[in-house]
């Protein structure tokens, strides 16, 4: 059964439509993520789930049980706030069981569930501290705690790593994944990160202009990208865009693109091409993640059969360590390519790239469609 | 390099234009502070002199003569109009007006100002605003009315009657007060209350109110001062013995025999005065702060 349920939802402040048509089914034990830019109405839906938000039109059911005039706290949900809105006035083991004394727990059950929670997250020894003395990853965890004490049918997390700093956003996300692991409850979490979205979930809605772009598990979201706009919000640095126009090359399928500074280039598609593909002329955009551009090198097409080459100057070369991303010229495009290491380019080298054309995504010129 | 950046308004440049500059604003703090303290010395010496020595020497004179007694008889002793009980049975008056009337008001500002500022409804900043026109409403204006609504309700002359007038018309100050302190707590935290199943009172009680203290305490000492010092309403709507102390002192000086007693009368002032003072000396700190300090973290 679904723990979570959307009907054609729909959320509008006034005349602003902040939510349009939303349809999601989230699985029991799913860690579902929103992901989207700033303003596409992320946030919105999860204070709509949480029931802090009222619902415009549509359905809203948690564990089966239609909630949309439920009160939040008969919803049978936790939530972890972006900025932890810990009580500040109570302890860390008084934020922890101020649900269960609202709810007239048992002071036994509490203590029990205190310790559980306390034991889970390793925060034993805050128990009696306020929250201002707290670091902001011990108040990250003492938010987690008070969530998890609940044991509810739903977690919702709004952004909850994005107060912290770098390395312990990683470390936190890394244990949130665990704890999720261990538990497996059902999660709808919210971040405008794509890395946290790729990293934790195991289906990712793609949220732009108050719609679900995409709904499709972290592999096909990356790989398949639904539109232009998910193929450009997922990766970092995100996929290249080349205009493009399908021909017909000794008769076999393949787009040309504008060269270098010279004739198209005619890149072969790997078959069989999808039927939506069209006909000949029309106007496409490809899309290659730096990934799948790189030096060529004869031994790549040994497990890569839909290689094409074509040459580029190299206009800035940026090294990131692992790996070092240049910028190349591709007609009146710059497009960033992926380098080994050590088979980085220089600035003003023509390099002969190879480009993954079973990896390259077709979007409609006009609709921004995947094809 | 860090001398550089140690900014100090008062110095341009050099020692000595420093000090000349301290000097001045000292010098003229000083000034102005014995401006505003020396009516509150001279009715203090007056309160300790006898009366021959105030009229040789005049009020503002230096005292020549000192005795403790005018005070007790100030406060238990001295005839206001035909009872000679002293201002003491005023002065409590004045305590059983302005103890009820400052809690009261101050609770339902709190409350009000929670439910402004957390549990918004349509039309909810329209409320707040004429609220808060209460506070820009001169009391003359409003004699009328409360003449007319004390007759009703058969308060008039009664200390019941200005703890309801002094309630109601508090409750701009406080609402205003504690309504834009609250604006101030994270909505996130009333979200998270709200989820872990607390209620309207719920949140307000152990979330809210712990949170309160600074503007609490700002409120009570505003009302408490506002309240114990009015005159207006005191003297409009009471009389005789049911007088807070503000209007008894009118009488005080008013009435009785031809000679003024300008010793008693000091001493009367002072202990009518004395409330509010040390109110504002144990809680100025608090007060300040609170006034200053919007929001907490």
């Amino acid at each position: 059964m679904a723990s979570l349920t959307l009907r054609d939802l729909n959320k509008t402040f006034g005349s602003v439509e902040v939510l349009r048509g939303i349809n999601l089914e989230v699985d029991a034990g799913e860690f579902v993520v929103l992901v989207g830019p700033s303003g596409c109405g992320k946030s919105t839906l999860l204070a709509m789930i949480a029931g802090l938000e009222s619902v415009t039109s549509g359905e809203i059911a948690i564990a089966g049980r239609l909630v949309n005039n439920v009160p939040p706290k008969d919803r049978d949900i936790a939530m972890v706030f972006q900025s932890y809105a810990l009580y500040p006035t109570m302890t860390v083991r008084g934020n922890i069981t101020f649900g269960m004394e609202s709810r007239g727990v048992p002071k036994k059950e509490q203590a029990a569930a205190l310790a559980r929670v306390a034991a889970l997250l390793q925060i034993e020894k805050l128990l009696n501290r306020k929250p201002g003395q707290l670091s902001g990853g011990q108040r990250q965890r003492v938010a987690m705690g008070r969530a998890l004490v609940r044991d509810p049918a739903l977690f919702l997390f709004d952004e909850p790593l994005s107060n912290l700093d770098a390395k312990l956003r990683v470390e936190m996300r890394t244990e949130i994944k665990k704890l999720h692991q261990r538990l497996a409850k059902t999660t709808v979490y919210v971040t405008h990160d794509q890395v946290e979205a790729m990293t934790l979930a195991s289906r990712i809605a793609v949220m732009h202009q108050g719609r679900v772009q995409q709904f499709a598990v972290p592999r096909m979201v990356y790989d398949r990208p639904a539109n232009m706009f998910v193929a450009g919000f997922m990766g970092s640095p995100s996929m290249n865009f080349v205009p493009a126009e399908v021909v017909a090359d000794e008769g076999r399928p393949a787009i040309a693109i504008a060269g270098a500074n010279g004739p198209a280039v005619v890149l072969p598609l790997p078959e069989p091409t999808p039927n939506s593909l069209g006909d000949r002329g029309r106007r496409v955009v490809l899309g290659v993640r730096p990934e799948h551009l790189t030096r060529y090198d004869r031994r790549l097409r040994e497990d890569k059969p839909h290689l094409a080459t074509l040459e580029a100057p190299v206009e800035v070369v940026e090294p990131t360590g692992a790996e070092t991303m240049a910028v190349v010229r591709l007609g009146e495009r710059e497009v960033i390519a992926r380098f080994e290491a050590d088979a980085a380019p220089v600035v003003g080298e023509r390099v002969t790239l190879a480009l993954d054309m079973a990896r390259a995504c077709l979007f409609d010129a006009e609709t921004e469609a995947l094809i | 390099m860090a001398e550089a950046l140690r900014y100090d308004p008062l110095g341009p440049s050099g020692t000595w234009h420093r000090q000349r500059a301290r000097l001045l604003v000292y010098g003229l703090l000083t000034l102005f502070a014995l401006y505003y303290l020396l009516p509150l010395v001279v009715v203090i010496l007056n309160s300790f002199r006898d009366l021959p020595d105030i009229s040789r020497a005049g009020l503002i004179g230096l005292p020549s003569s000192f005795s403790l007694s005018y005070w007790p008889i100030a406060w238990s002793k001295f005839c206001v109009g035909g009872t000679c009980a002293g201002i003491a049975p005023f002065f409590f008056n004045s305590v059983a007006m302005a103890v009820p009337a400052t809690i009261i008001s101050t609770a339902i500002g709190a409350v009000n100002g929670y439910v402004l500022s957390k549990w918004r409804f349509p039309g909810s900043e329209l409320l707040f605003g004429f609220m808060t026109l209460g506070v820009f409403m001169p009391g003359q204006m409003v004699l009328l009315p409360w003449a007319v609504v004390l007759g009703w309700l058969k308060l008039t002359n009664t200390t019941a009657g200005l703890v309801l007038i002094h309630c109601v018309q508090g409750l701009s100050f406080t609402t205003l007060f504690c309504r834009n302190y609250y604006v101030n707590i994270p909505d996130d935290l009333i979200k998270a209350a709200r989820i872990d199943g607390a209620g309207f009172w719920r949140i307000f009680r152990k979330i809210v109110l712990p949170l309160s203290p600074p503007i609490l305490i700002v409120t009570v000492i505003w009302q408490f001062t506002n309240i114990w010092n009015e005159f207006l309403f005191a003297v409009i709507f009471s009389s005789g013995t049911h007088q807070p102390i503000t209007a008894a002192l009118i009488a005080l000086s008013a009435g009785g025999t031809s000679v003024h007693q300008y010793n008693v009368e000091s001493a009367a002032v002072l202990i009518a005065a004395a409330p509010p003072l040390l109110i504002y000396l144990f809680g100025g700190r608090y007060f300040l702060r609170g006034l200053t300090q919007g929001a907490l973290k």
